[in-house]
């Protein structure tokens, strides 16, 4: 569950278990645990800062594998290590970034990119936001133009009030007597 | 003795609920006073053994009992007195109970406060709110009991996690567990409403404020997680589109539009059928919550697999009352009557809008957090969906919403005038404009979409300054009149501006930390000085120190701008007693402007530390605007017109004898 390699004194990956909703995953995170946190150490970081920049950018598309939902680019996983220095070795050899990321896909497999790229098995993924808000607004627009329809027939005059109801009703009006009118 | 006690007031108060899920409602199928009334005090008496229940957990705790299994998985004696009793609902066993506490405590609420509910439509929701109860009370009892005795008891507990003993994480599940749970109400009264199958204003009068104060406590309980992550995980994260945070934002988000399609239930009666929907989906998606950080699936789906027997009870909670809810809505819901009509451009449509445009929102965060879920156990293929992809679709989506938001209050009910609006707007675009183009020219940097995002912020809170000025009539009646006037607006008009300065200030911090935050990661060695954002820290060394339960290593940081000294800053690394983990403190200097925030590293071989400083700009203003959005909400409370649950109000109706 944890991954612990006894040997090393950073002993933890800094698993990220209960951030916002963490209560709920208090178990959990007596399992996992925060570790010292550093990810990016100094002696990784490029002389270049456009290259750099580049480099940090990426890490963040970037998943570390043997953490809980975290990029490598904010893990202090020794793993997470290894690919920061291996994005920023394919980038110092001249590789875009689209070239580092496919490199880095072709190692670890689909699971290691944040951001899943289109593909047949991701299409509802990443349509469905446009598709929900279609379905949104046409429900919408379904359901404004029926109620036009009913609104223009005829309608029907509304139940008169029942004495109890007048009464509760003049009760009310004298509550509120001498109180500013409720305006919006 | 007092765990058995608690043990034995759990099981009592299960009783309790089954008898209020079951005669209150045959009262109202048959229309019997007497079997309807005792819904009431079935729902004081089970919170009463719930109160029981969960006091002697923490009399558990805090005395150190280590013959409860729970107390030893969980606590340590050595632990402070405030983690010991969060301790009780910082596992799975102890949150359950808080749980149901708090649903009971609700349920009591409408039971007390509710004198003036029509007897059918209060026996009703009292029954659906017991056979939530029901539904979890089995679920602690057969799966996780935190009353369970070790013999022979252990010498002392395993400790709590050290990350979670802070004090913002103390208190960050009750207020998350009041949001999810207040929604609760909100899907009793809509159930209650679909078996009754009449509907109208005084409903949607009665949902507002428990929806409301739901809404404030998951508002105030998610800013607070945020909070706790930005200072004790050391990178000033404060968001992560983690599964576990979107588990908390959906019932958010879904929750937000729920107020707002209620508030046009209530005044215009309009959009009923909606509101019932939604309550259902909102409470829904609590649940469902509930079940993904429960079950252990998003670990992996294969230790949900492992150990399924929690899951699995949690899903079919989950599916009973979603499937449940959704059967009766679909069944029924043509039988409510719909009423108010109005134009596209009107109060009312600019909430319907409001409410496109989050429910979409919430679905994407839904389709996000579930799809590699689905596609896993479905194909066993294993993606990854992360905040790059939520930041290319969560965030398109808030644009329009943002920037419509100011117009919606001041838009007239029923047929409004967007140009008026647009006049009135016309201040608050120019002072935008004015900051997207000084933001452009001072600062250069930074992706070139920021200064349009901090735009929008700066636009939403001058619109809301605006509703209250219009509102007012500032400018066009003495000065006099327009303070006058603004201590007699409805205190839900201030609320609504309030709330929207809130979201405007949110998007603000969000925006300028995430675009403009500066770092530096280095080694520095005592004596030397780092510059960032116009101060200048020196590292003055690092030393030991102990705590209460934790030894830590702590660095001296100090801080100046322009040769004088503004703070003294000591991050530290800590490891605890019990369990012994390490943890990381960041040293943090708070400002207006921005934060200061620096964390100490590991030692070098070479000499010196590892140390990563940065400045956040505006990063408080996120949780300054929770905050806001708390306070708004809670002013809002307080306004005469939702206070039907008053109780001295609530009594003199009851007196009345047109009753």
């Amino acid at each position: 569950m944890t991954m612990r390699k006894p040997t090393t004194r950073r002993m933890f990956s800094r698993a990220r278990p209960a951030r916002a909703a963490s209560a709920l995953l208090a178990c959990l995170a007596a399992m996992l645990t925060a570790g010292a946190a550093f990810a990016v150490e100094p002696d990784e970081i490029l002389p270049d800062p456009a290259l750099e920049a580049r480099a940090r950018a990426i890490s963040s598309e970037l998943r570390c594998l043997v953490c809980q939902n975290q990029s490598i680019d904010d893990s202090n996983a020794p793993l997470a290590r290894d690919l920061r220095l291996l994005v920023r070795e394919r980038l110092k050899a001249g590789d875009s970034d689209g070239q580092v990321l496919r490199f880095v896909e072709d190692r670890y497999g689909e699971f290691v990119l944040l951001r899943p790229p289109l593909s047949w098995h991701t299409l509802l993924l990443w349509i469905a936001p446009v598709l929900a808000l279609i379905i949104a607004v046409w429900a919408t627009a379904r359901a404004w133009r029926r109620r036009q329809a009913v609104a223009s027939a005829p309608s029907q005059a509304a139940e008169p009030l029942t004495s109890d109801e007048e009464d509760r009703l003049r009760e009310i009006l004298a509550e509120n007597e001498g109180e500013p009118p409720i305006r919006d | 003795m007092v765990v058995e006690l608690g043990h034995f007031a759990l099981v009592l108060a299960l009783l309790v609920a089954i008898f209020q899920m079951v005669v209150p409602a045959y009262g109202a199928r048959t229309n019997d006073d007497r079997l309807m009334a005792v819904g009431e005090p079935a729902a004081l008496c089970q919170l009463g053994l719930l109160i029981v229940a969960f006091l002697s957990l923490t009399i558990a705790y805090v005395t150190s009992d280590f013959s409860v299994a729970n107390v030893v998985a969980n606590s340590h004696s050595t632990k402070p007195l405030l983690y010991r009793i969060s301790g009780v609902w910082g596992n799975h066993e102890g949150s359950m109970v808080l749980w149901v506490l708090i649903l009971a405590l609700f349920g009591a609420a409408v039971a007390a406060f509710g004198r003036n509910l029509p007897p059918t439509l209060k026996a009703n929701v009292l029954a659906v709110q017991a056979s939530i109860a029901v539904a979890f009370m089995l679920f602690i009892l057969l799966t996780s009991n935190p009353f369970l005795r070790l013999d022979p008891p252990p010498a002392d507990g395993n400790g709590l996690n050290p990350i979670l003993q802070d004090p913002a994480l103390a208190f960050h599940p009750p207020f998350l567990y009041a949001g999810y749970v207040g929604f609760s109400i909100a899907y009793s009264f809509a159930i209650a409403a679909l078996i009754d199958g009449r509907i109208d204003a005084a409903w949607a009068r009665w949902v507002r404020p428990w929806t409301l104060a739901a809404w404030m406590c998951l508002t105030l309980g998610i800013a607070m997680g945020s909070w706790w992550a930005y200072y004790e995980l050391g990178w000033g994260g404060w968001w992560f589109w983690d599964p576990v945070e979107n588990a908390s934002f959906m019932p958010w988000l879904a929750g937000t539009a729920l107020l707002h399609s209620a508030l046009v239930m209530e005044k215009r009666d309009a959009l009923k059928v909606w509101t019932v929907l939604l309550a259902i989906l909102t409470f829904s998606l609590s649940l469902m919550g509930t079940f993904l950080v429960r079950s252990g699936i998003l670990t992996s789906v294969h230790a949900f697999a492992v150990d399924p027997q929690r899951g699995v009870f949690v899903l079919a909670i989950m599916t009973l009352f979603t499937g449940g809810g959704l059967a009766l809505y679909a069944l029924r819901a043509r039988d409510l009557r719909q009423g108010g009509i109005f134009a596209p451009i009107s109060r009312e449509g600019s909430l319907v809008l409001n409410n496109i445009l989050l429910t979409t929102a919430c679905a994407t965060v839904f389709i996000g957090t579930l799809y590699p879920l689905a596609l896993e156990s479905l194909t066993g293929d294993k993606i990854s969906v992360g905040p790059p992809y939520f930041d290319w679709t969560f965030g398109p989506l808030m644009v329009p919403l943002l920037l419509a938001l100011p117009f919606g209050p001041l838009l007239a009910w029923k047929r409004g005038d967007v140009l008026g609006a647009a006049q009135r707007l016309a201040f608050a675009a120019l002072l935008a404009i004015i900051v997207m183009v000084g933001t452009l020219a001072v600062l250069q940097r930074g992706p070139w979409l920021a200064p349009f995002g901090i735009a929008i912020g700066v636009f939403v809170m001058a619109g809301a300054v605006t509703d209250l000025a219009s509102r007012v009539r500032l400018g066009s009646v003495p000065l006099g009149d327009a303070a006058r006037r603004l201590v007699n607006l409805p205190r839900s008009a201030i609320g609504t501006a309030l709330a929207h300065f809130g979201v405007g200030m949110l998007v603000v911090g969000v925006v300028s930390t995430s675009a403009y935050r500066e770092e530096k990661i280095l080694v520095m060695k005592p004596g030397e000085v780092v510059s960032i954002a116009g101060y200048d820290i020196t590292f003055r060394g690092v030393a030991p120190r102990t705590g209460p339960n934790y030894r830590e290593e702590v660095a001296v940081f100090d801080a100046a701008r322009g040769g004088t000294q503004v703070s003294h800053l000591e991050p530290s690394r800590r490891i605890y007693d019990m369990p012994p983990e390490p943890t990381t403190e960041a040293g943090i200097h708070p400002g207006w402007r921005g934060d200061l925030y620096v964390v100490l590293g590991d030692a070098q071989t070479a000499g010196g530390y590892a140390v990563r400083v940065y400045f956040n700009p505006f990063v408080r203003f996120i949780w300054l605007g929770a905050v806001v959005m708390f306070i708004a909400g809670a002013i809002s409370l307080s306004d005469r017109r939702l206070r039907v649950g008053a109780p001295g109000r609530a009594r003199r109706v009851v007196a009345a004898p047109a009753e």
